[in-house]
């Protein structure tokens, strides 16, 4: 009994002591974005909006966000298409060779991204093609398109075929089949990959930083910030970035995901 | 059977439907060869090129490789990578199974969901800023320095950040978030009956954690492991924030190839180098790593 | 509308396994016809072909005089109705019957008028608006129908349709499948195992094994006169009594046999016409042995048996019959509810001799 009642609390103690170290920073961070004066460390000298009207009045910084959100977007949609596209085609056909196939569009998530970065560089920079956002969203599609693919393979079930086929039996055509029967269907994971997609844009930094030129991204551009050494106006931002990630995420596992539990 | 099928009745319909499904995935094949393959190939042709002043040495050679192994201050990168990359990922492993574990086990059914998604919110604080919150807390007039001389545990400022140390603290806390999301969802897959059994049979808590639990979480705890070993080995930014310039890891070095000296050889080089040590770790823990297929 | 299907001379080859070997087969507008058979007898196979979802290693099928061994699924008059359902589960009921239409460019207010009709031909009209999730697996099957036959197809594939429905369910849906082909009058072809499924609903069935048709006609015929062993022992319940043609001529064969000897009707021999020699093997349904002689028509003694044990039934006792004849096997029967059948009483064996069917004999019975 005693025993127990000593394990249970080690356990509780434990987890307490985990969270603890998890939640630190960030608590840090969120708190000294309020700080009332020049330094983001203790002690905290009062509640102030300043750093925030700072982030906002900051017109690199807001341009770097949007720049940020139209590379996440585009990079995502292109990624979930050609990543759909392809598990059909590898998951209803039997095509040649199509391990190898699977293999080759896997390939790049086991690279690292500084890798795949320098690659696209090096060519980049012989071919002479300008760096750009349009370069950054390249890269960005190389390491998205593995990860949407996998996923929305792994779900082609094989007991979707025979639902295809007898929209295939009934008049549809491929795209036809896709479009009103395979994607709506398979609706679950082809979000999952495209919101996945979304975050590991959103949040990449060295191929970013790499291929980026005159207009950044939002990591870039905190990269470059981080250079004036500790200052509020970052916990600002990034406590910012932070509470709209989690407010995406609680809309998403409240609706997106309430719904399909119930389905 | 039905390979060989399609082999011996190929016909005019399932012809159409080849021709097809080419048009399907050529797409995405042609993205991945056009801006993987491609640039990794040349990147890896560039390797065996040389930098000489100003000018690019277009013969292959091996200096570049020669170079990493006899200098000192490149191949020591390949050694602080290692030992920083093993480090963390024991670290994370023993920090975050017993946290799954709980959080699986002891935490109630219905609070279970809610206790997983805390304990990787600060996943989406975001990259760079991660790395920038553990400044805070460990640097000289940080959080954990001005405590600790309040309540008079030091009297001097310790110095915390710019130090292997942190990098290893920023890193852990980012791959246990990622180990404990791995390893709760190989536990809660784990048939109770499994436990039920080996208790019947008189293992006490310890020994069916040992004997049965464990053995039965290891593909999981590998396949996170590898995971955290490929993510930390090629990652540039937390060494730089939190490591500073002590103790250089190879994607700094690679970094510093880039920028200064602009030698594109030597990075590729290194790069190479890079991806050889991750197919090491790769081959080394094969046998575990089960990639699941639907 | 309705068409006939010929079928001629397909084979299907998956490497070293031959699913259809050299099947022909003609099945005419507006029929009901059963393929029937163990799983792996290729009837699964056959309607797929029929389908345009496989194509043939070599045959020909033509569908209202026209070719279609290579036209793809859509383009068929045909539509197939899948084992599991195949709904689409993100569409409402109505969606899911008019998907079809929808595919032929009808507009939604004319596809939606003709998709409620259909679902009131199932009897469903009235949960129009639920998704498949919603429904029983009886009011699935319905859909699915509802859906197959939207589209007026001269044929519809029907691939075991109930064999997800528990018993009693699935002899209700045979019913209405049957009632249903009627009023709309489009040619069925419908896969089952199930023997008794097949004789509720056939116009004719296709006893199908080992990629070959072993038997073909109505089921009356297919049981009271089966043209193969295996068609015999896959209809229900046979007796295999092995005997030698002693003498035949062209109307009736003298037949030897260890329980005894016979006279039978040429027409009996329902495989190939009997000559003087030939080894055969009798089969005998169970509820074809009289109680006694005194039964209708003349009747044959095949000697006498012991019941060695018997169950009643319901409709008959089953009984375990151990023919008095040495090196003979037991035999069942099935005898009517007003035979008072003791264990060990001795029986005489009467079978009228028009219900006996001979067959070509081949290793394996005794």
């Amino acid at each position: 009994m005693l025993r127990q009642i000593s394990a249970s609390v080690l356990s509780w103690a434990y987890l307490a002591l985990v969270y603890a170290f998890i939640f630190l920073p960030v608590a840090v961070l969120v708190l000294f974005s309020f700080q009332d004066g020049r330094l983001p460390v203790p002690p905290f000298n009062g509640f102030s909006l300043q750093w925030y009207e700072a982030v906002f009045a900051d017109r690199k910084l807001m341009a770097a966000l949007g720049n940020s959100m139209v590379v996440a977007l585009v990079s995502s949609v292109i990624s979930v298409l050609l990543g759909f596209l392809a598990a059909y085609a590898l998951a209803r056909y039997k095509l040649p060779g199509s391990a190898l196939q699977r293999g080759l569009l896997i390939a790049p998530m086991t690279v690292s991204y500084l890798i795949i970065a320098l690659g696209l560089l090096s060519l980049m920079n012989a071919l002479h093609v300008p760096l750009s956002l349009m370069t950054v969203g390249i890269g960005h599609v190389v390491i998205n398109l593995p990860l949407c693919f996998a996923i929305i393979y792994a779900s082609m079930g094989d007991h979707h075929i025979n639902i295809e086929r007898a929209a295939r039996d009934l008049g549809a055509n491929d795209f036809k089949v896709m479009a009103l029967v395979t994607a709506p269907m398979l609706m679950p994971s082809i979000l999952a990959a495209f919101f996945l997609s979304v975050t590991f844009s959103w949040d990449e930094f060295i191929i970013a930083f790499l291929l980026s030129r005159f207009d950044v991204t939002l990591p870039v551009e905190i990269w470059s910030m981080l250079r004036s050494g500790l200052n509020p106006k970052t916990n600002a931002i990034g406590s910012l970035v932070f509470l709209a990630s989690v407010a995406v995420l609680l809309i998403l596992e409240l609706s997106l995901f309430g719904r399909t539990k119930k389905q | 059977m039905a390979d060989a099928g399609t082999l011996s009745t190929a016909t005019a319909l399932e012809d159409a439907d080849r021709r097809k499904a080419w048009g399907f995935v050529a797409p995405a094949l042609l993205w991945t060869i056009a801006f993987f393959v491609v640039p990794f190939a040349f990147m890896a042709a560039m390797s065996l090129w040389k930098r000489e002043g100003r000018d690019l040495v277009r013969v292959w050679n091996f200096d570049n490789y020669a170079r990493f192994f006899s200098e000192n201050a490149l191949f020591q990168g390949l050694v602080n990578s290692l030992e920083i990359t093993v480090i963390v990922t024991v670290i994370s492993v023993l920090l975050a199974y017993p946290l799954a574990w709980i959080i699986a086990e002891r935490v109630p059914k219905r609070l279970q969901r809610m206790a997983l998604i805390l304990a990787i919110l600060p996943f989406w604080t975001s990259y760079v800023v991660r790395s920038y919150s553990w400044l805070l807390v460990l640097s000289k007039n940080g959080v954990i320095n001005q405590l600790f001389l309040n309540i008079g545990l030091i009297s001097e400022p310790l110095e915390l950040a710019s130090t292997r140390t942190a990098t290893v603290i920023g890193f852990v806390h980012f791959f246990v978030m990622l180990l404990t999301l791995t390893i709760y969802s190989n536990l809660i897959q784990l048939s109770p009956n499994y436990r039920r059994a080996a208790a019947d049979l008189g293992a006490n808590a310890f020994q069916t954690f040992w004997h049965v639990v464990l053995p039965l979480t290891l593909p999981g705890i590998m396949t996170g492991a590898f995971l955290t070993f490929v993510l930390c080995i090629g990652d540039y930014v937390t060494p730089q924030i939190l490591g500073g310039n002590n103790e250089l890891v190879l994607p700094q070095i690679i970094m510093l190839q880039l920028g200064r000296r602009a030698d594109f050889p030597m990075a590729a080089a290194l790069s190479i180098v890079l991806m050889l040590a991750v197919t090491v770790a790769y081959l080394a823990c094969a046998r575990w790593l089960k990639i699941e297929r639907a | 509308m309705t068409a006939c299907v010929s079928i001629e001379n397909v084979s299907k080859i998956f490497g070293a396994f031959t699913a259809l070997d050299n099947v022909s087969l003609d099945i005419r507008a507006g029929e009901f016809i059963v393929l029937l058979g163990p799983s792996g007898c290729g009837k699964t196979t056959l309607l797929s072909i029929l389908g345009g979802f496989q194509s043939p290693s070599s045959g020909r099928v033509s569908i209202a005089g026209k070719d279609m061994t290579y036209v793809a699924p859509a383009k068929r008059p045909t539509t197939t109705m899948f084992q599991d359902y195949a709904l689409f589960p993100h569409m409402r009921l109505v969606d899911n019957v008019g998907f079809g239409l929808r595919m032929r460019g009808l507009a939604r207010a004319a596809r939606d008028e003709k998709a409620l009709g259909f679902l009131d031909l199932v009897g469903l009209k009235a949960s129009a608006h639920k998704r498949p999730h919603e429904l029983s697996g009886g009011q699935r099957q319905r859909v699915a129908l509802a859906r197959a036959l939207a589209v007026d197809p001269d044929v519809l594939l029907l691939d075991e349709p109930l064999g997800a429905l528990d018993l009693k369910l699935r002899r209700q849906m045979q019913d209405e499948l049957k009632a249903i082909q009627k009023r709309v009058g489009t040619t069925f072809v419908h896969v089952t195992h199930d023997q008794e499924e097949a004789m509720a609903i056939a116009d004719r069935i296709v006893v199908m094994n080992q990629g070959r048709i072993e038997d073909f006609g109505p089921p009356s015929e297919i049981y009271m006169r089966p043209r193969s062993l295996f068609s015999a022992g896959f209809m229900g319940e046979v007796n295999f009594v092995s005997g030698r043609v002693a003498a035949a001529d062209a109307s009736s064969a003298h037949v030897e046999t260890p329980l005894g000897s016979l006279a039978l009707p040429a027409k009996n021999f329902t495989a190939s016409a009997p000559k003087a020699g030939d080894r055969i093997t009798l089969t005998i349904r169970p509820e074809h042995f009289r109680a006694d002689d005194k039964a209708e028509g003349p009747t044959v003694v095949l000697g006498e048996a012991r019941v060695a044990g018997s169950a009643f039934f319901g409709t008959h006792y089953r009984c375990h019959l151990q023919p008095s004849a040495p090196d003979t096997r037991a035999l069942v029967a099935h005898l009517p509810q007003s035979a008072s059948v003791r264990e060990g009483e001795i029986v005489p064996l009467a079978v009228r001799a028009a219900d006996v069917v001979a067959l070509p004999a081949t290793g394996g019975h005794a």
